[in-house]
């Protein structure tokens, strides 16, 4: 054994006298539901042959990008940008991340709208798409409320209204700077980011969803 | 090149004049917010449409 | 019951037993990255981003002297959009939104008390420094009947729309406004030296991060509403999906600003139409979340054919 092994803990064996203790129960169920190869897959179905395939990672990717130059604007405060050029490109980075995140996030969703992805126990995997479509709204709503400039005091004096006449201005006060902008650096960033994952690991856990079948009812011209 | 990393962190096109409208009835829509639809359809058809081609193939 | 019967191609799928090919997704997900990383410096570098300095009261006074004295006895007199805007601001008798007998605005009640009369007029006079003038305009008006302090109100503001800017002081032409007439040039004189954006925002504190009362204020004023309209950010120019000069804003809420350009959002439910169309886009919401579980719709990517397209090298095979 040499000097090198002694740095990593040894792999306790499992034992069945263990088998009612909640680590080993969590932790069974965890590595059945997405061992190593299913969670982190080097093979993947060969009926994958299409570029729209691309659009669930290019999304991650706007996203990682959108948290990155997120956290770059919040080390200098949210006034910086407005009196510093870098902190204006930061900005700008920020803003064309967050449309690039909406564009293929849309293109995602019509992509897998027509591949009737929520086949096969799959639904919770399209809902938690939809949902994390819905908290991006509310995060970039508090983005934008948050600018402290002319948008963001029109935005929150128009998005005012409908807020209110449900009654969830009470609570979510877009005029409210502090709010808003502890809901968007924080609040929303984490909800996006843990609803995201929980999309991620469902589809690693179900695997992409196979073609429709072709039967002769849909192969020729009537479906 | 300080005036080189000046542009660079503006912008080259300058985008604060006020923007085209393009009327269709009562729709209204920006010519900015067109065009991004427009590149998302554009980009959601080549995506199915173009071929993808991989390496070989391994059977298992 | 056997398997075949259940299926329904709309919901189900046979696992896959076919075949597999390498597929590297460290990579692919480090080439995805890299490739948004460069668009988005690249759209950087060509558009920026825009930066419209936000409007102050100091700015707005002296931009526009009549509309500031218009909207300020508005404030006063309790007829202002936010004096009579109900919850959450205040109690005002009939006042919010309802969906047919659902009156959530009214239910959840007054969460961000603004008190208009209080808040933007006679308390910010009250902490600038006073002057023998104004302080016994705040002690006369303070002191008057409910009856009187309407009837100043009422012949301020019928007289404002023929004031005048001559030397950069607002003449407003003569009449019995009482004291009235005092605590509007006292407050325009605060509200050009931008005492008054100070004194809104911070209260009695120091710090201020609650702009609630500041927005209200200029959220009721002719001059934010025109400066809106001049970026086309209005409702009925669907401005809910603009963004100020050129950039492209937020084509993602179209269904939503949708229904404020037609009827009946427009005419018989305009009163209620943000309670309404806020009922509506949960329902269509809901829609969208569900559809894995309606007949019908989850159909469409079946009878539209596009999978034909998107599996047609999987079909050759």
């Amino acid at each position: 054994m040499s000097i090198r092994d002694r740095s990593v803990a040894p792999t306790t064996p499992i034992l069945e006298e263990d088998a009612a203790m909640w680590t080993a129960k969590i932790r069974k169920s965890l590595v059945s539901t997405l061992p190593p190869e299913r969670l982190i897959p080097d093979r993947q179905p060969s009926y994958l042959s299409s570029w729209i395939y691309m659009f669930g990672a290019l999304t991650l990717a706007a996203l990682s990008i959108i948290v990155v130059t997120g956290v770059l604007l919040s080390l200098e405060g949210p006034t910086w940008w407005h009196l510093s050029s870098v902190g204006l490109f930061v900005n700008s980075l920020h803003l064309w991340s967050v449309e690039l995140f909406f564009f293929f996030m849309v293109v995602h969703l019509w992509g897998k709208f027509f591949m009737a992805a929520w086949r096969g126990n799959r639904a919770l995997t399209w809902m938690t798409g939809v949902i994390t479509l819905l908290a991006s709204v509310g995060a970039a709503l508090t983005g934008y409320v948050s600018q402290t400039n002319f948008d963001s005091q029109w935005i929150a004096t128009q998005a005012k209204d409908g807020l209110n006449s449900v009654g969830v201005g009470a609570f979510f006060n877009v005029l409210n700077f502090g709010q808003m902008l502890m809901w968007h650096i924080i609040l929303l960033p984490l909800a996006v980011i843990a609803i995201t994952v929980l999309h991620v690991l469902l589809v690693r856990k179900h695997g992409i969803v196979p073609p429709i079948e072709l039967t002769e009812a849909n192969q020729g011209g009537e479906a | 090149m300080t005036a080189i990393v000046t542009v660079l962190l503006g912008s080259l096109i300058d985008m604060s004049k006020p923007g085209h409208y393009i009327h269709w009835g009562f729709l209204q829509i920006s010519l900015s917010n067109l065009i991004v639809v427009c590149l998302m359809v554009v980009t959601f058809v080549a995506a199915i449409a173009i071929p993808y081609k991989r390496k070989a193939r391994n059977r298992s | 019951m056997s398997k075949q019967r259940n299926y329904n191609p709309d919901r189900d799928v046979s696992p896959w037993r076919g075949s597999y090919r390498p597929y590297d997704i460290a990579k692919e997900l480090t080439v995805c990255f890299v490739v948004v990383a460069v668009l988005t410096i690249g759209l950087a570098i060509t558009f920026g981003s825009p930066d419209d300095k936000a409007i102050t009261i100091k700015q707005w006074s002296s931009a526009d002297q009549v509309d500031f004295a218009t909207t300020a006895i508005s404030e006063l007199d309790g007829t202002s959009g936010t004096a009579t805007y109900g919850a959450p601001y205040n109690h005002v008798d009939g006042a919010g939104q309802k969906i047919g007998p659902i009156a959530l605005q009214q239910w959840v009640g007054v969460h961000h008390p603004v008190n208009p009369a209080r808040d933007f007029v006679l308390g910010p006079l009250s902490t600038t420094p006073q002057s023998p003038a104004l302080d016994s305009a705040l002690t006369r008006f303070q002191g008057a009947s409910p009856s009187d302090q309407a009837a100043w109100e009422a012949a301020y503001e019928k007289a404002i729309p023929h004031a005048k800017v001559i030397n950069g002081k607002l003449i407003v032409p003569p009449g019995p406004y009482g004291p009235v007439q005092v605590l509007m040039a006292h407050l325009t004189a605060m509200a050009t030296t931008g005492a008054l954006d100070t004194s809104i925002v911070q209260g009695s504190g120091f710090y201020g991060t609650d702009y609630t009362k500041s927005l209200l204020f200029i959220g009721d004023s002719g001059y934010l509403a025109n400066q809106g309209a001049d970026h086309h950010l209005s409702g009925d120019q669907w401005g809910m999906m603009n963004d100020t000069g050129s950039y492209p804003g937020q084509p993602w809420l179209w269904l939503y600003t949708l229904w404020y350009q037609v009827p009946p959002f427009t005419t018989s439910w305009g009163d209620n139409a943000d309670a309404i169309v806020w009922a509506l886009m949960m329902l269509l919401t809901l829609g969208l979340l569900l559809i894995p579980f309606i007949p019908g719709l989850r159909s469409i990517p079946r009878w539209t054919r596009v999978y034909r397209l998107i599996w047609r090298d999987h079909y050759r095979s």
